[in-house]
């Protein structure tokens, strides 16, 4: 029925891979961006220019703040830093493990197959801030080994609260690239007597990584965005410090949206960037078909 | 209702000290029903808000004036590359600060509380998502079908009405569905700002109770269900709108 353009198909398409990925195609331009800074700027100057006489301007408060609020005080690493850290390292943890439990989606032993399911499932619709929570109050704040006793730092518990939810979309992104090969793949190694391993290894896999890429940094933005969340549960991460340095200085109605703002700009400049960078690997590895 | 669970989850505390405490004590069942009641709200709410704002702004961005382009294009890109739970307090503490409150009494009461800044900032971060949604829906009708309206003498609203509207709803009816899910589960970040929904509500009968491990559960049954429900009607939904002899 030609009556819908093919665009139609278009849009059903994407959003068959957006459910299955569970993320969503960016499209954006550069120049948003710098329209967007531009106007943080404005909004700071006209704040600075309207402090009365005798108190410390927004600009100036948010410069002597900047620091504490980006990587905390001297030699701490904390801050926006530490979202960069646990974002890093949930990713990394998730990755490892949803990449696992992936491959077991695509097992040939149904109990492994249906099992692994469970856990994406689990993982993949259960709120991140239930999980954050869970992880954050029931894990032990040590570990004894019996011989050496390791703490836990909330920072740490908030890495693997994060790392599920990764590692559950990340298993999806897994199972439907290796689903999403035609298996006129699979067969012509079979004929080729590869045995399953190396089939997957070999031939499955590697075409599947040009696949996997462009929802997985999409998932690692994902990710950056939602590190805030620990300051919940009093991570020393940016919104908690952010909040402590507006408490330091009063908590004066005037400083407070240039402060939210700044916060607001330094998680758009991170991630940005990195969105702009997924859309054009996407087009670069684009399948031709 | 609670009466016919109560001696079961009772003799489960019990004998096995999962102390399921919302289940058997009237107080604790009433606060629980009361934040169920409010996370639904925030959803229902929330998700109407994001479907004006995907409507207007999927209209808006074919306005002829650039600025109105322009200010559409910014407000998608800061709302998608900016974390939702710094969004709303953003919105909550800066923008709540600048809106008049009315004096109740002897203290000042916000006309919008942190129940609506939950709802208009949710629903301005999931209709970043909805504006392009609709709008590569409405693309996705075809101009011959537009003037075929025209030949019939339908007018510009009423063709929109009666026959683009309808084709670019069943296209992007499954784009749609997966954001309302997203919303679903970001409804949670309200607690952010002290809105008694679930979440919120859970911790306090577990601050309460000291029964951290058993809300848990309760939580994690919830939103799991929750989600499953609405993923269920929507997909039949979704077969139902299809549009035969297409896709």
């Amino acid at each position: 029925m030609p009556v819908l353009l093919p665009m139609a198909e278009q849009v059903r398409q994407a959003a068959l891979i957006e459910r299955r990925e569970g993320t969503y195609r960016l499209n954006m331009q550069p120049r948003h961006a710098i329209w967007v800074i531009g106007l943080f700027v404005i909004v700071c100057g006209t704040a600075q220019a309207a402090t009365p006489a005798g108190l410390i301007g927004p600009v100036d408060a948010l410069f002597k703040w900047m620091g504490f609020i980006l990587w905390g005080p001297e030699g701490a690493l904390t801050g926006f830093a530490l979202n960069l850290i646990i974002s890093l390292l949930a990713m990394l943890i998730g990755t490892v493990a949803g990449a696992a439990l992936g491959l077991m989606q695509v097992s040939l032993l149904l109990p492994v197959r249906q099992g692994s399911w469970l856990v994406t499932q689990f993982f993949r619709n259960s709120p991140w801030l239930v999980l954050l929570f869970t992880i954050m109050l029931l894990f032990p704040f040590e570990i004894d080994l019996g011989f050496v006793v390791i703490p836990v730092p909330d920072w740490m518990k908030a890495v693997v609260g994060f790392s599920l939810p990764v590692m559950a979309n990340i298993s999806e992104v897994v199972r439907g690239a290796v689903q999403s090969l035609p298996s006129g793949q699979w067969e012509s190694a079979e004929s080729l007597a590869f045995t399953r391993r190396q089939t997957l290894w070999m031939i499955i896999l590697p075409q599947c990584i040009k696949r996997m890429i462009p929802p997985w940094i999409n998932w690692y933005c994902i990710l950056a965005m939602a590190t805030p969340l620990c300051s919940i549960m009093g991570v020393e991460e940016s919104v908690t410090y952010t909040a402590q340095a507006l408490n330091a200085e009063g908590d004066r109605p005037e400083l407070i949206p240039i402060f939210y703002s700044f916060l607001l700009v330094i998680h758009f400049v991170y991630t940005y960037p990195i969105a702009r960078w997924s859309i054009r690997i996407e087009k670069r590895f684009a399948v031709k078909t | 209702m609670l009466d016919a669970i109560a001696p079961f989850f009772e003799k489960l505390y019990d004998d096995t000290g999962w102390n399921f405490i919302v289940f058997y004590e009237q107080y604790e069942y009433d606060r629980l029903i009361e934040g169920i009641g409010v996370t639904i709200q925030l959803i229902i709410a929330s998700l109407v808000f994001s479907l004006v704002v995907g409507i207007v702004g999927a209209w808006a961005q074919g306005a002829k004036s650039a600025i109105v382009r322009y200010v559409i294009a910014g407000y998608i890109q800061v709302f998608r590359n900016t974390p939702p739970f710094v969004q709303i307090l953003f919105f909550y503490f800066v923008l709540g600060n600048l809106t008049p409150s009315y004096d109740a009494g002897g203290y000042q009461v916000a006309w919008i509380g942190n129940f609506g800044w939950a709802v208009i900032s949710l629903g301005f971060f999931a209709g970043a998502f909805n504006v392009e949604i609709f709008r590569s829906g409405i693309e996705a009708v075809p101009n011959t079908t537009r003037e075929a309206a025209d030949a019939l003498g339908y007018t510009r609203l009423k063709s929109y009405i009666h026959i683009v509207f309808p084709l670019a709803f069943r296209v992007c009816l499954p784009a749609l569905n997966n954001n309302l899910v997203n919303l679903l589960k970001t409804t949670t970040l309200a607690y952010g700002i002290a809105v008694p929904e679930m979440m919120y509500t859970a911790n306090q009968i577990w601050s309460d109770n000291v029964n951290v491990s058993e809300m848990m559960i309760l939580l994690f049954f919830f939103y799991i269900g929750l989600v499953s429900v609405l993923v269920y009607g929507m997909h039949k939904w979704e077969r139902q709108m299809k549009i035969p002899g297409y896709g």
